[in-house]
């Protein structure tokens, strides 16, 4: 990938690398050009891999004392927030963390729509990223039955009933899911052992996205091809690594404030109540994260189509780059489609509080708006915007003159200096 | 430091947004008495923890549990901070079932600092026979498991009332303000003077109701005030470096011709 071969100075070294090309690849990583012009939300990736890092380890040490069965959860976990050393921290870390690590993948997932990281050569980095993502959304829902309070019990019930929509064999895959006729000790013991697995299955598919985004490179605000390496790029190490670094430390204080001054804001009162399967609580509500997709499952009348529009709002992302045909990567320079984004946010966030309602009157009116609009948005206006939309003209490079870009005094200059 | 500032503005809007979806709406405004385990540098007061672990036990444990607290956590650092003397005589006063001995019988013992809180009845079931069909919660992590936390318990302490009229109650159900539903099975627990303080504190219906909400806040969550400690320095020192780290930052990308 780099355009220099690289040969290790010390003679072990160079003996090493001849048949592991660990320093090769070491250097690849400090040298790889990355555009000088990414802002800070293009800082999240690194984010990302801190929040995944710290939930594998946190999570490790909160399986050492956890226990899995139906009679006990409960009573380990508040064993964990009494007993064990720092057992509090881990458990407010982890849990916190997952939020913490949603709202970095959801600034992550709109920065690529918002400068069009998704499209070609990049297609693959996406695809990737959005099974991530989904891989996610299981591993938090597994997570979050563990404690086994109330939203575990009641949540993990509501999900799994979801797949006994599948015609025909629904209920078998049900109770397949199950170990049961009913969410039990087995449902409880599987979800432990699989979110004990997807942690690290996202951190092999973490490695194929950093590996997949090392081959084109970065995008950048932009949007343009860069040459690489050139006056636009500054090696990795150390010019991104303290950005990124700076960002992660803003990133880490707000975490903070919810670890130690309101760990419980983002959780629900009732999974503090062991789960009873005989009450029902008045709100069944999934975590934040989930309350969008929440919202579109809801707001349809029949439970089959409603799961299947749930799916489909992620599979709608997942062949993203053949539905947004337009050739200009950056909203920069698409002055329709940076509407239609901003749309899309809002959307995405009315979605997400009609979620947390009562599915009723008003509200349902309004998820059923929001969820058409979502779909919307990706199957026809994004189509038509890329046959339609005149696009403003895109600069050749970071350094070159500005065709019709946003011209800044900085770079007039320097153009001058060559 | 302007493209920086736009990215956190809109984190926080995000962050706000976030707060307002989960907190929903509370239809009866809860009382809020001020409690001093609040807010950054919050603290609980030993000897209110002290006055509510006497209102606990005197009157709360008559029917509500406390499972998973042990009588030493009675003498830890952050709590009520018994001695470790006064909490071996409160333990003693307890009987424990242990065994089986080397006969193969069940035998009662006086507890000990290592034993759980004994609770009021040997099963859930017992408790619901015993109470007309309604559960007393266990209150260990009560404060946690209700939206309002430690003012909602306080307010539902404080918020028995005549029922209004038209209002009719079955036998063994009462009027509160602040419960939902404003139908509660327990009877006010609470009434001046129930409990005769060691400490010679007055005790009103208020003042015991916010001893003993702050001894089960203390109870959900035991290691706040290290939390809070920790989360303060955690803050300082993240501070510092975060402006350490931004002047590295300068310094370096000053070498570059950044603004395009």
């Amino acid at each position: 990938m780099s355009d220099h071969e690289y040969t290790p100075k010390s003679k072990l070294g160079k003996w090493f690398n001849d048949r592991l090309p660990l320093l090769t690849l070491s250097n690849h990583l400090q040298e790889y050009p990355t555009p000088k012009n990414l802002n800070y939300w293009w800082t999240f990736g690194g984010i990302l891999t801190f929040c995944l890092i710290t939930q594998i380890v946190t999570g490790l040490i909160l399986a050492m004392h956890y226990v899995a069965s139906a009679d006990l959860a409960f009573g380990s976990v508040e064993h964990i927030m009494r007993d064990v050393n720092y057992g509090w921290l881990m458990r407010y870390v982890h849990a916190n963390g997952a939020s913490m690590f949603f709202l970095a993948v959801y600034i992550h997932i709109f920065r690529s729509l918002y400068y069009g990281s998704y499209k070609s050569p990049r297609e693959v980095i996406w695809i990737i990223g959005m099974i991530i993502y989904f891989l996610m959304m299981a591993t938090a829902f597994m997570g979050y039955v563990l404690p086994w309070g109330q939203m575990s019990f009641w949540g993990a019930t509501v999900i799994t009933n979801l797949f006994s929509a599948i015609p025909f064999v629904g209920e078998s895959v049900t109770n397949w899911l199950w170990g049961g006729y009913a969410v039990d000790n087995p449902t409880l013991t599987r979800f432990y052992s699989l979110h004990y697995l997807f942690p690290f299955l996202i951190f092999g598919l973490v490695i194929l996205h950093i590996w997949a985004l090392h081959v084109p490179g970065n995008n950048n605000p932009i949007g343009i091809d860069l040459k690489k390496p050139s006056k636009d790029t500054v090696p990795f190490h150390p010019y991104i690594v303290i950005k990124d670094l700076f960002a992660l430390l803003i990133f880490l204080i707000v975490f903070a404030f919810f670890v130690f001054y309101s760990p419980n804001i983002l959780g629900h009162a009732d999974n503090y109540i062991e789960a009873n399967p005989l009450v029902t609580p008045a709100h069944i509500v999934p975590e934040w994260y989930l309350l969008p997709f929440y919202a579109i499952l809801r707001s349809i009348p029949d439970k089959l189509f409603g799961v299947i529009a749930m799916f489909a709002a992620i599979f709608v992302l997942v062949i993203l780059p053949w539905l947004d045909t337009s050739k200009v990567r950056s909203a920069i320079f698409r002055p329709l489609y940076k509407q239609f984004y901003w749309f899309l946010v809002a959307d995405v966030l009315i979605l997400g509080y009609v979620g947390a309602m009562p599915a009723e009157g008003l509200y349902l009116l309004v998820a059923r708006v929001a969820t058409a609009y979502y779909f919307l948005h990706f199957l026809v206006i994004l189509p038509i915007l890329g046959a339609k939309e005149k696009t403003l003209d895109v600069p050749l490079s970071l350094t070159e003159p500005i065709l019709g870009g946003s011209p800044k005094e900085a770079m007039i200059k320097k153009n001058k200096e060559i | 430091m302007k493209n920086f500032f736009k990215p956190f503005l809109i984190l926080m809007i995000f962050l706000s947004y976030s707060f307002s979806s989960t907190a929903a709406e509370q239809s009866q405004k809860l009382l809020e008495p001020g409690w001093s385990f609040k807010g950054f540098f919050g603290k609980f007061d030993r000897a209110q923890l002290q006055r509510g672990y006497q209102v606990y036990t005197e009157v709360c444990a008559a029917c509500h549990s406390m499972k998973y607290l042990s009588y030493r956590n009675l003498s830890q650092p952050g709590g009520p901070e018994f001695s470790e003397q006064q909490v071996k005589i409160i333990a003693s006063q307890f009987e424990v079932t242990d065994g089986p001995n080397s006969d193969g019988e069940m035998f009662t013992r006086p507890g000990r600092l290592s034993d759980k809180f004994v609770g009021p009845y040997p099963n859930e079931q017992a408790a619901t026979a015993a109470n007309g069909g309604a559960y007393p919660p266990d209150m260990s992590v009560l404060v946690k498991a209700r939206k309002g936390g430690a003012d909602y318990i306080y307010s539902v302490l404080m918020g028995y009332e005549d029922p209004p009229s038209g209002i009719i109650l079955d036998d063994g159900v009462y009027y509160n303000k602040y419960m939902p539903g404003n139908k509660i099975k327990m009877s006010q627990p609470l009434m001046s003077g129930s409990v005769e303080y060691i400490d010679g504190t007055v005790s009103s219906e208020e003042q015991m109701s916010k001893d003993v909400v702050a001894f089960l806040a203390w109870a959900a969550e035991p290691h706040l005030e290290a939390r809070h400690k920790i989360g303060f320095r955690a803050i300082i020192y993240l501070l510092i470096i975060t402006v350490l780290v931004y002047f590295s930052m300068k310094k370096l990308w000053s070498r570059i011709e950044t603004k395009v």
